[in-house]
């Protein structure tokens, strides 16, 4: 069985995934995880979890091209030089 | 190459990372297991030559650092082969294949320890160029690799320093333990001039095709070089080369590394193959109810 090890640095962080350890059950995988991604103080926390109770979410459908939610849906570069020829004030400032 | 492939190439080299979930084209596979499990093996084989010197430390502090360093390493070890056990080979195989022979590890491992002189050596010298290319895998197309890499730079990083603290003590000892420094630099410049590997262009070394190496090997050695001849030199130590200069145009000229050498000992007729992979095994076949324990409960 494959655990998921997922590492605080710090209180307050936010948990990272760190890699895997092959364990039978919590108790031997919580031993393995302590020495691997514990031993030398640089955890507060893991958070270990059977890698099947994972469920992935990967792929983003765009249909309607929503980019316009973000900012880099929005490309003002051209427009903006258009603008300020008409408006007279383009060139060096 | 079929298109799917390409793209996968197209994406690897513009800087993209994958996931073991991801498809990955069969050829990508193979090679990333090959390249994973070697790595593994060295950490797992590299702990022996130091593992010698635990019971012959020269202080407590020593021996307590050098213990600690073991178990990183073996620690290494298990990181990396679990990545590995996810693209495909089981531990088991790994390890059967590790003490038949069948697959590889460094170089640099297969070689005796003298005296505490060769201990402070591979701590500074050898963990020196293993974290230039350790340091080039944070940006690996494989990204559980990736990750793990990052935990493990961090504490060869304490190793270094480590190997640096004990050439320190030494030179700055007696002229015997000086000496002794010097001698262990002289046996172990040549197999760290080779520990890169040849001089193969970056565009044709597949490991950087699918940019599982972020950087040639040619580009690792200047780097190792430029980084520690200054620091070398600055002891009083001499380089055992003569050839060894930087040139006007801030490149590391040297002699040739030996090829041959390299290409021996990496196919299992160094010096002490036989015996650490001998030592290996019986370890592998006395700890085998360890492991029928832990599968049993």
């Amino acid at each position: 069985m494959i655990w998921e090890v997922f590492r605080q640095d710090r209180k307050g962080q936010p948990f990272e995934h760190a890699g895997s350890v092959r364990a039978p059950d919590a108790d031997f995988a919580e031993a393995w995880a302590r020495e691997q991604y514990g031993r030398r103080g640089e955890s507060v926390a893991l958070w270990l979890v059977p890698r099947d109770a994972v469920h992935v979410v990967g792929d983003w459908a765009d249909e309607f091209a929503l980019k316009y939610r973000r900012v880099d849906g929005y490309s003002i570069k051209a427009r903006l030089k258009e603008a300020r020829e008409r408006a007279g004030t383009a060139g060096p400032r | 190459m079929d298109q799917r492939t390409e793209e996968f190439v197209a994406y690897v080299q513009g800087g993209g990372q994958v996931e073991a979930t991801d498809w990955l084209p069969d050829e990508y596979r193979q090679k990333l297991v090959k390249f994973i499990e070697m790595h593994g093996n060295s950490e797992l084989m590299g702990v022996l030559p130091e593992r010698e010197w635990i019971l012959r430390a020269p202080t407590l502090q020593r021996k307590l650092a050098l213990t600690a360093k073991v178990q990183d390493e073996v620690g290494h070890a298990q990181l990396i082969y679990r990545v590995a056990e996810d693209l495909g080979k089981a531990r088991e195989q790994m390890l059967a294949d590790l003490v038949s022979g069948k697959s590889k590890f460094h170089n640099v491992f297969h070689y005796p320890t003298h005296t505490w002189g060769d201990v402070g050596v591979i701590a500074w010298l050898v963990d020196a160029a293993a974290i230039i290319s350790q340091k080039a895998l944070l940006k690996c197309s494989y990204a559980p690799y990736a990750r793990i890499m990052k935990k493990i730079c961090w504490e060869e990083s304490f190793h270094i320093l480590h190997g640096r603290d004990v050439i320190l003590a030494m030179v700055t000892g007696t002229a015997e333990q000086f000496e002794l420094v010097q001698e262990a630099l002289d046996r172990w410049w040549g197999p760290l001039m080779q520990f890169h590997g040849n001089p193969i262009p970056a565009e044709d070394d597949p490991m950087f095709l699918w940019r599982i190496k972020s950087q040639g090997n040619e580009e690792a050695r200047q780097q190792f070089l430029d980084g520690y001849v200054p620091q070398i030199l600055e002891l009083g130590l001499t380089v055992p080369d003569p050839k060894l200069r930087k040139s006007a145009d801030g490149v590391w000229e040297y002699t040739e590394p030996d090829w041959d050498e390299l290409k021996r000992v990496v196919t299992g007729n160094g010096p002490r193959t036989a015996d650490r992979l001998a030592f290996r095994a019986r370890f592998i076949e006395q700890e085998q109810w360890v492991r029928d324990a832990v599968l049993a409960a």
